[in-house]
């Protein structure tokens, strides 16, 4: 007895406390800058696209939303033909940002992608595509790789030894 | 002539305001069980999210009205009926007002205790005709719940009818001058209240309904504005309930003359109604069987006592 | 007031014939409670309102409500109804509607052959029928009682529960082996 008249008590003095409902669209919560929200491709420093075209991405996908077709232009630099995510599929795992050797692939704190044609959700590169660099800003990945793409020449690369003359017996 | 017509008026005016205030229950039970679980309830439509009942009542004519195949139809269709009739018959003997109420009836109480044993055959028929078995689990719960209830409800008012000395509603009233019912029938206050949940079949007693064991219970079939008259049809007995507590132990309309008695009536009415929301907030659904106990061991003797003991005090004090 | 009381009686005496001729168990139930009820108006325009109110809270909202319950549970289907439609041969309601004919034929009879007396109109209230149940027929209010009292002890005999013992050790007359 007393203590259903207790509980009525401490519900009716719950009228007293603070909220807990965010309302959303007006008051937005703080997502956290690796919040896994919504995947964009990003660009290195020299403005020129990240992705290089490997699929990992798309063998790293559980879901298999990931879809593209790697090219490679006339100075041996690859990037991607096209680039096609189908976020009505995608589960915002992150296993695609794990997996790029390039951090081409990204995924931003952002996760407001609803639509209301199913098709519109099905992102083509331009759309993935962002100006900016993304979490990792001054990465260029073909400073760093051995292979001459048109960005620096072979061995000139940050902490990249002179290629090996093959033809010398010197070390 | 003018006569009857303003009293037909009256009679249209006071059911219709019952609709309304029944309807406007529903957002008023959304946005204080909110508050009282430290959320906000619907709050975009409409200032403070009032126009949220018309949205509601939107969608609920626009669904689709299914009557399922295995059903009983003309008892499908009459039970929801049934319900809504008998609640607002039972406004009829009322008094809001010295002025405002639709009959004086000399045998009022009684007239709302029948039809409020009326009320039983909806849900019982409802849940028969649905031919589920849920539908019929539920509606053994409600008739054995809605008639044991009954029984304690006629019997706490005895008290209240020995000291006013009357069946008619307006008497009792006035009978509580100086002195409102429920410090002398504290006891049969309290016993017409919990009777009153059971026979409104609110939570915590909402067993014939419960929704974790029986889908919803005797209302599981139906659909569209059947099913708005069921729900309706509960916001009514809450405000009939509510109603009833004020005029038989709050003085209905009395109250300081600084205020006129129609507000007088609707404030001591809203507070029963929040606080029968409170309780849904705040208290869980007992076990059938407990329910059982509890009227027939405990509420049941007490009310018996309550008729005894007033019976003996009136006879010595007043004759 | 008198069409109201015609209404009603008509309304009675058409309820009562559905619920001898219909098949379906609930339905006949619910026309005798249409029934109760009509009888319940016509006893509050002869002037008995607490007779009316109480034929609505006890036989309309009480006992056919354990009516229903009942049928609700034995769920009749087909069968029965096929049994019901069985009733309504000729063979089986000519006797008892012959009986019936001839005490109706004495009900219009007797009333008819006494003087012509005016229906007077004197409203009962249910305080006087307070005063009469305590002091006129006190003796059959208290049989009444003693048979409530007789009704409840059997019941509460019949539905006490025998306590179960569950485990075979501990039942009585059990060998252990």
């Amino acid at each position: 007895m007393f203590s259903i008249l207790r509980s009525i008590w401490l519900t009716f003095i719950h009228m007293f406390h603070k909220r807990v409902t965010v309302e959303y669209p007006e008051k937005k919560n703080y997502l956290p800058p690796r919040h896994r929200g919504r995947i964009v491709l990003t660009r290195d420093p020299d403005n020129q696209e990240r992705c290089v075209g490997c699929y990992l991405c798309a063998v790293a996908c559980p879901v298999d939303c990931i879809s593209l077709q790697a090219t490679e232009d006339e100075n041996g630099r690859r990037s991607a033909e096209f680039f096609r995510i189908n976020f009505s599929r995608c589960i915002l795992c992150g296993y695609c940002e794990e997996a790029c050797p390039t951090d081409a692939i990204q995924l931003i704190p952002d996760f407001e992608m609803a639509e209301y044609n199913r098709q519109n959700l099905v992102y083509e590169k331009e759309d993935l595509l962002i100006d900016g660099q993304g979490k990792y800003p001054g990465y260029n990945f073909f400073k760093h790789a051995g292979v001459d793409a048109g960005v620096k020449a072979k061995g000139e690369g940050i902490d990249e030894e002179k290629p090996v003359d093959i033809k010398k017996l010197m070390p | 002539m003018i006569d009857i017509l303003l009293h037909i008026a009256l009679v249209i005016g006071i059911m219709l305001g019952l609709v309304m205030i029944a309807a406007g229950l529903i957002w008023l039970e959304r946005r204080t069980l909110a508050l009282w679980q430290d959320r906000y309830g619907p709050n975009r439509t409409g200032l403070f999210g009032t126009l949220q009942v018309v949205a509601d009542m939107i969608k609920i004519f626009f669904k689709e009205d299914w009557i399922p195949p295995f059903a009983d139809k003309k008892i499908f269709v009459v039970a929801p009926a049934i319900l809504m009739i008998s609640i607002l018959l039972s406004f009829a003997v009322v008094p809001f007002t010295p002025l405002i109420g639709v009959v004086n009836l000399n045998i009022g109480l009684l007239f709302f205790l029948g039809m409020s044993s009326f009320g039983a055959y909806s849900i019982v028929l409802a849940g028969w005709s649905s031919n589920n078995k849920y539908s019929l689990i539920g509606a053994v719960r409600a008739a054995s719940q809605m008639i044991s209830y009954e029984v304690f409800m006629g019997l706490s008012l005895m008290g209240v009818v020995m000291l006013s000395g009357s069946f008619n509603m307006r008497d009792i009233v006035l009978a509580q001058q100086g002195r409102w019912f429920f410090i002398p029938q504290f006891l049969g206050f309290i016993i017409f209240f919990i009777a009153g949940i059971a026979e409104t079949r609110r939570l915590p007693f909402d067993i014939p309904e419960a929704e974790s064991e029986l889908v919803a219970g005797y209302h599981s079939e139906y659909s569209g504005m059947k099913f708005g008259m069921f729900f309706v049809g509960e916001y009514l007995g809450i405000t009939l309930i509510s109603a009833m507590t004020t005029t038989l132990f709050l003085g209905g309309w009395l109250g300081p003359a600084f205020l006129p008695p129609i507000f007088w009536f609707l404030i001591k009415m809203f507070a029963f109604i929040l606080f029968f929301i409170l309780l849904r907030a705040s208290l869980p659904r007992p076990r059938s069987d407990q329910l059982m106990a509890l009227g027939w061991k405990v509420l049941f003797p007490l009310s018996m006592l309550n008729v005894l003991v007033t019976g003996a005090l009136v006879l010595y004090f007043k004759l | 007031m008198n069409i109201i009381f015609y209404i009603a009686s008509a309304l009675a005496v058409f309820a009562t014939i559905k619920v001898v001729t219909g098949k379906i168990a609930i339905h006949c139930l619910l026309y005798l409670i249409a029934s109760l009820l009509a009888i319940a108006v016509v006893l509050f325009i002869l002037g008995a309102p607490f007779i009316a109110a109480l034929e609505v809270i006890i036989y309309a909202g009480a006992i056919m409500v354990l009516f229903v319950f009942v049928m609700m549970m034995l769920n009749l289907g087909q069968a029965s109804e096929n049994a019901e439609s069985g009733l309504l041969d000729k063979k089986m309601w000519i006797g008892p509607s012959v009986i019936s004919l001839i005490l109706l034929g004495e009900m219009i009879y007797v009333p008819l052959n006494q003087r012509a007396m005016p229906l007077t109109l004197t409203i009962i209230t249910p305080a006087a029928v307070g005063q009469l149940l305590f002091t006129k027929y006190l003796l059959v209010v208290e049989l009444a009682a003693f048979l409530l009292m007789a009704g409840i002890l059997g019941a509460y005999h019949l539905g006490e529960k025998k306590k179960q013992v569950y485990h075979r050790f501990l039942k009585k007359g059990n060998d252990i082996k």
